[in-house]
C-alpha cells in the first residue's frame, strides 16, 4: 500500500495533475478574494456597476469629430463609437506616412550615394532612441508656438487655413450632388483596377507592356474633377466668425502632432525592416537582373523589392499594431482618441473603472488580434511552396 | 624546365588624389547620383541652420539670466541650469540628495569591485549576493528608515525615479518572464493557457491601459482602507507589462534549443527543475541576451508613460519647471534638453546590444 502510494508520488503525469490542480485552486481563491474586495469597495464608495451607463448623456463636447453625429446630448456609448473611430483615424493615417516615410529611408539607407545614406542613418538613430511620448510632446508644443493665431491664419486661396488650432478645410455639403461625385470616384478606380489587371495579363502572356499611367490620370484623377463640375457639387468653406472658424472640416493641431509623432518615430522601425529584408535578397538575383538587361530601377522595382517585401511584411505589420497601441498617447495631447473620450473624460464623470478600462482594452485586443489574424494569412500566403 | 620569375605587380594607377576619387565614387558617380548629392545638400541646408541658431548662434548661454532677459529667439539655457537638480533628482530634499549619489555610486564601485575580482572562484558568489543585496540597500538609501529620514515616494523624480522604475521592471519581471516562458511550453494545458492568456492579453493592449488599471482598479482588488503608493502601482503595473515581453523573448530563446538536449538531460536522469535550470534555462538565456536587452530599452522607452498617471519622471519635470511662473513658456529648452539626456542613455544602449549580437552570433557561427 505505501509502495503504491509512493510510486503514485513520483508518477510524472499524477504530478502535472497534482500541479494544475494546486494552480487553478490558488488562482481561484485569489480571483475570489479580489472580487470580493471589488464588490466590497465599489459598495463603500457608491458608484454603481453594470453597463447601464452607456445610455446615459454623456454631457461633453469633442474637439476631433469626423463623420459621426455626436453633440454633448449624445450618449456615453455614442462617444465611445467616437473615440473607435478618431483612433482607427489617426492610426491609419499614421500607417500610411509611416510607411511611406519608412520605405523612403529605408532604401536611401542602402544609396550608393554617401550623404543619402548617412543621412538616412542620422534620421534613424535620433528619431529611434527617443521616446515616442517625448516626441508628440514636443511637436504640440513647437506646433502652438510656431503656428500664427487665428486671427493671422496662413490663408490658401481663402479656402484653406493653417494657425495654432488646426488646419482647416472645405468640406462637401453631403447630398445628392456629392453622392454622384463619389460614385463617380468608385467608378473610375474600379475601371483602372480592372484595365491594370488585363494590362498585366496581357504582359504575362504575350510580353507586351501597355503605359497605363493615362489611364490612371484619366480615370481617378480627371473623372472626379469633371464630375464635380459636371454634377455641381457644392463646397462648403471655413470662415473666421469671431474667435474661430466655422464651416468645413478641421483636422486640430492635435492630430497634427500625433499622427506626425507617430509616423516620425514608426518610420524608423519600418525603414530598419525594409532594409533588412533587402540585405535577406541574395546578391545574385540583383546580378540576374541586370544581366537580362534591367535598369537599376527596375531591378529594384521587379525584382529585388517583391523579395524583400515578404520578409520585411511581418515586422512591418509588428509596427503598425505598436503605431496603433502607441496612438493611446493622444492622452497627453488630448486628441480625442478612445482613451482620451473614454478612460479619461468618460471615466472622469462615470467613475465606473472596471466596466470603462475593460472596454478599452477590450478594443485593442480585437485590433491586435484583427492584426495577428492578416498576419497569419499573410505568412500561409508567402510560404514557399514545396520547401 | 624553364623557371618564370614572378613579375612586379602594378600598382592600380591613380589619376587623383584620394579625396577626389572619393567624391566621385561617392558623391557624383552618375547623373542621377549628382542629382541625389544636389538634393541632400538642399535638405540639409533647409534643416541645419534653425537648428543651429536656436540651440547656438541665437541661444542665451547666460546662466545667471531669467526668463524676460533671456530674450526669445533662441534657446534660453540658464532655463536648465537653474533646474537642473530637479531634472535629476525629482523634488527630494536637498539636504538628503547624497543619499542618491550613494545609491548610484554604489553601483559604479560594486561593478569595479567586481571586475578586480573577475578571476577570483568565489565571482559567482559576489554576483548573486550583490544582486540580493543591492536592492535593500538601494531601497533603504532611497526612500529611508533604519536611522535615515524616511522621503515619500511623492518626492521622487526626475532622471532618478525615470532609472528606479526601468531597473524595478526589469529585475522584477525577470524572474515572472522565465515562469511564463516556461509555462508557455510546458506540456500541462492548463498552465501553458493560463500563460497564454496572460501574456498575449497583455502584449494586445497598450501600457497606458495597463497602467490606469494598476493605478485605478487594482487598489479595488485589496481590502478597504488598505493605502496604495502611487509608485507601487504603477510599478506593479510596469512589471506586470514587462513580463510579457521578457517571456515571448525567453520563449525565443526556448525554442532555439535543439530537441537532443532535453533528451540527453532526460536521459542522464535529472528530473525537470535540474533539467530546466542547469541544461536548458543556462543555454535559452545566452540565446535571448540581445533580446533582452533590446527589450530593456524599449522599457526604459516606456517609462516615460508614467508621467500620464501623474508621476514626475524627467519628461514630466518639464512640465513642472514650466509651470513655475519665472519659467513660463520654456518648454521647449525643457524638451529638448530630456530629449538629449534619454537619447544619450538610449543610443549607448542599442549600440550595446548590437556589440552583444555580433559577439554572441560569432559563437554559435559554424
Amino acid at each position: 500500500m505505501f509502495i503504491k502510494l509512493k510510486s503514485l508520488l513520483y508518477n510524472n503525469e499524477v504530478r502535472a495533475i497534482a500541479f494544475q490542480v494546486l494552480a487553478v485552486v490558488f488562482i481561484a481563491y485569489f480571483v475570489y478574494q479580489a472580487f470580493d474586495n471589488m464588490m466590497l469597495n465599489i459598495e463603500q464608495s457608491g458608484i454603481r456597476s453594470g453597463f447601464g451607463f452607456l445610455n446615459d448623456e454623456a454631457g461633453f463636447a469633442v474637439n476631433d469629430n469626423f463623420f459621426l453625429t455626436y453633440s454633448p446630448t449624445s450618449t456615453n456609448l455614442q462617444a465611445f463609437y467616437v473615440g473607435i473611430v478618431n483612433t482607427l483615424i489617426v492610426a491609419i493615417t499614421g500607417i500610411f506616412f509611416a510607411s511611406v516615410i519608412g520605405l523612403v529611408i529605408g532604401i536611401a539607407r542602402l544609396s550608393s550615394n554617401y550623404l543619402i545614406r548617412k543621412m538616412a542613418t542620422v534620421y534613424i538613430e535620433i528619431f529611434r532612441n527617443i521616446p515616442i511620448l517625448l516626441q508628440i510632446l514636443f511637436w504640440y508644443s513647437t506646433a502652438l508656438s510656431v503656428l500664427p493665431s487665428t486671427r493671422n491664419s496662413m490663408n490658401f486661396l481663402d479656402s484653406v487655413f493653417l494657425n495654432s488650432r488646426g488646419l482647416f478645410l472645405p468640406k462637401f455639403i453631403i447630398g445628392t450632388e456629392f453622392y454622384l461625385v463619389l460614385a463617380s470616384f468608385i467608378i473610375g478606380i474600379v475601371a483602372y483596377v480592372f484595365i491594370k489587371k488585363r494590362s498585366t495579363k496581357k504582359h504575362d502572356d504575350t510580353g507586351i507592356a501597355t503605359n497605363t499611367i493615362p489611364h490612371f490620370l484619366g480615370l481617378v484623377v480627371l473623372l472626379p474633377i469633371v464630375a464635380y463640375f459636371v454634377f455641381g457639387a457644392q463646397l462648403e468653406y471655413p470662415a473666421l466668425k469671431g474667435f474661430n472658424f466655422q464651416g468645413g472640416t478641421d483636422l486640430s493641431i492635435e492630430f497634427f502632432s500625433l499622427a506626425f509623432a507617430l509616423s516620425v518615430y514608426t518610420a524608423t522601425y519600418i525603414a530598419e525592416a525594409i532594409r533588412s529584408g533587402i540585405d535577406s535578397v541574395d546578391k545574385g538575383q540583383k546580378e540576374a537582373a541586370a544581366a537580362l538587361g534591367l535598369r537599376q530601377g527596375q531591378a529594384m522595382r521587379l525584382v529585388v523589392l517583391p523579395q524583400a517585401l515578404r520578409v520585411a511584411i511581418p515586422p512591418i505589420i509588428n509596427q503598425y499594431l505598436n503605431l496603433t497601441k502607441n496612438s493611446s498617447l493622444a492622452t497627453a495631447v488630448g486628441y480625442s482618441e478612445l482613451v482620451t473620450i473614454f478612460s479619461g473624460t468618460v471615466l472622469n464623470v462615470v467613475g465606473q473603472a472596471i466596466e470603462i478600462i475593460a472596454l478599452t482594452m477590450l478594443v485593442y485586443l480585437t485590433i491586435s488580434l484583427f492584426i495577428s489574424l492578416v498576419l497569419n494569412i499573410f505568412n500561409k500566403k508567402m510560404e514557399i511552396k514545396g520547401k | 624546365m624553364a623557371v618564370y620569375p614572378l613579375k612586379e605587380t602594378k600598382k592600380a594607377p591613380q589619376s587623383q588624389t584620394k579625396a577626389i576619387q572619393w567624391l566621385k565614387e561617392n558623391l557624383l558617380s552618375s547623373t542621377s547620383n549628382v542629382l541625389l548629392t544636389l538634393v541632400a545638400l538642399y535638405l540639409i541646408y533647409l534643416i541645419l541652420p534653425p537648428i543651429l541658431n536656436w540651440t547656438i548662434f541665437d541661444a542665451n548661454f547666460d546662466l545667471t539670466a531669467d526668463n524676460d532677459s533671456c530674450g526669445r529667439e533662441g534657446a534660453c539655457w540658464a532655463f536648465i541650469y537653474d533646474n537642473f537638480k530637479m531634472f535629476i533628482y525629482g523634488f527630494y530634499p536637498e539636504e538628503e540628495l547624497w543619499r542618491i549619489d550613494a545609491m548610484f555610486g554604489l553601483i559604479v564601485v560594486m561593478i569595479m569591485f567586481g571586475s578586480w575580482i573577475k578571476k577570483s572562484q568565489y565571482r559567482m558568489h559576489y554576483i548573486i549576493g550583490a544582486f540580493l543585496v543591492y536592492p535593500v540597500a538601494a531601497f533603504f538609501l532611497l526612500h529611508g528608515g533604519l536611522g535615515l529620514e524616511v522621503v515619500g515616494t511623492d518626492k521622487w523624480g526626475g532622471l532618478t525615479l525615470t532609472i528606479v522604475v526601468a531597473a524595478v521592471g526589469i529585475v522584477a519581471s525577470f524572474p515572472l518572464g522565465i515562469l511564463f516562458a516556461l509555462g508557455r511550453q510546458s506540456k500541462m494545458r492548463i498552465v501553458r493557457f493560463i500563460s497564454i492568456v496572460f501574456i498575449e492579453f497583455v502584449r494586445g493592449v497598450p501600457l497606458i491601459t495597463i497602467l490606469f488599471m494598476a493605478s485605478v482598479i487594482l487598489p479595488l482588488f485589496f481590502s478597504v482602507g488598505m493605502d496604495f503608493d502611487k509608485l507601487l502601482r504603477a510599478l506593479i503595473g510596469i512589471t506586470l507589462f514587462q513580463t510579457a515581453y521578457i517571456a515571448e523573448v525567453i520563449r525565443g530563446g526556448l525554442q532555439a534549443i535543439p530537441k537532443g538536449q532535453y533528451e540527453a538531460a532526460d536521459a542522464s536522469g535529472l528530473n525537470f527543475v535540474q533539467k530546466t535550470t542547469l541544461i536548458i534555462l543556462p543555454q535559452a538565456l545566452k540565446i535571448s541576451i540581445p533580446n533582452i536587452v533590446g527589450s530593456f530599452i524599449a522599457l526604459f522607452k516606456d517609462t516615460t508613460l508614467i508621467l500620464i498617471i501623474g508621476l514626475y519622471d524627467m519628461l514630466a519635470i518639464v512640465g513642472a519647471a514650466t509651470s513655475n511662473s519665472s519659467w513660463l513658456g520654456r518648454n521647449s529648452e525643457g524638451y529638448v534638453f530630456v530629449a538629449f539626456v534619454m537619447w544619450v542613455i538610449l543610443y549607448s544602449m542599442s549600440r550595446y546590444s548590437k556589440k552583444l549580437e555580433v559577439r554572441f552570433s560569432t559563437e554559435h557561427k559554424n
